[in-house]
């Protein structure tokens, strides 16, 4: 639900960069999607054009990058992939907290002329 | 070349820009301001989510009701639309200050900031910030509170936070409202406690009924205790 007001968020710090670095057109940008994130990819993709309309980004290309979650065990301090929500370590089976990866919601980079 | 020719070469190709930067890294640069503020006015603060028909408001009205004398609250509630639930906040003498977002289905640091700008932080121990209701929105966006408290009523079942994990998953607290009527509705509590710990095991749960009072005092006990903690020197 929220997915375009974040996508308005990601055009805008775009601009921001572009228009610093004296760009005129954004032609592909690049974000980093945690599994984690709340937010739905293909929500964001739809969202995309619609932001993009009559900014200097109108036409660019969207790619998402997925990061899947990485937990450490809180116990063992093994690294493991979680299967699910539940972060149980594979290793000693405790449930952790700790999440190296999967919270991204990052704008990575710009393709700009 | 001189650089005027650098510039319009460069002018046509395309380059690369790295940004490496978070999307919402404008919200949480907000939500440390307000973080600062809230702790400098030695405020607990709390932001309390749920879906649309949970409780929040009759939890929070109880709250600031049975408290006073005992602790000064005030309030900042999201709805899309209507002021109504500040109306009946404000019922309980504290004081309640509305946002209503129009189509946006979370609050944002910035709302929050402007809200509480309204409030004589000062005069208050605690600060309450109701979410709009929703289990999915809201978990990205840290608004500067101590505790992100999640709240789940029994109509809703225990599967609940299996479905919206990742809000659950944000959880420092889970309040269990409506367990006065839990057994009529055959809710299955060891199975609500268990999907809870296992998505969030850090979370403390509590288990009330906003509109009895059932287990509210542990609660109340929690406030003052966290309140405690947070004023010492």
């Amino acid at each position: 639900m929220h997915e375009i007001s974040v996508m308005q968020s990601a055009i805008e710090i775009a601009i921001e960069s572009a228009k610093a670095q004296n760009a005129t057109q954004i032609h592909r940008i690049n974000m980093r999607i945690g599994a984690l994130a709340g937010v739905v990819p293909d929500s964001l993709e739809f969202a995309f054009p619609i932001v993009c309309q009559g900014t200097m980004a109108e036409g660019a290309t969207l790619e998402i990058e997925y990061v899947p979650a990485l937990c450490r065990c809180s116990s063992c301090a093994s690294e493991f992939e979680p299967k699910d929500f539940f972060y149980e370590c594979p290793n000693c089976k405790a449930l952790t907290v700790d999440l190296l990866h999967g919270k991204e919601l990052d704008l990575a980079f710009l393709e700009v002329s | 070349m001189d650089s005027t020719d650098h510039a319009k070469r460069a002018e046509a190709e395309q380059r690369t820009i790295v940004i490496n930067q978070g999307v919402l890294s404008k919200n949480d640069l907000l939500a440390r301001s307000n973080r600062t503020l809230f702790k400098s006015k030695n405020l607990l603060t709390m932001n309390i989510v749920s879906s649309p028909g949970s409780g929040k408001t009759a939890f929070i009205e109880r709250t600031l009701t049975d408290l006073k004398g005992r602790l000064r609250g005030g309030v900042v509630v999201g709805d899309l639309a209507t002021d109504n639930d500040a109306k009946r906040i404000a019922r309980s003498g504290a004081p309640a200050i509305q946002i209503t977002t129009g189509d946006t289905c979370h609050l944002d640091a910035e709302m929050v900031a402007e809200a509480t700008a309204k409030l004589d932080l000062d005069a208050l121990d605690v600060l309450i910030i109701e979410n709009v209701g929703n289990l999915v929105c809201p978990s990205g966006y840290d608004l500067g509170e101590d505790l992100r408290v999640v709240m789940l009523s029994t109509t809703e079942g225990e599967d609940k936070p299996l479905k919206y994990p990742t809000m659950f998953k944000t959880a420092d607290v889970v309040i269990l409202n409506k367990m006065d009527i839990a057994e009529v509705l055959g809710f299955d509590r060891d199975t609500a406690w268990s999907n809870i710990h296992r998505l969030t095991p850090q979370a403390l749960i509590f288990e009330v009924s906003a509109r009895t009072g059932l287990g509210m005092e542990t609660w109340y006990q929690f406030l003052e205790q966290r309140l405690a903690l947070a004023n010492q020197p």
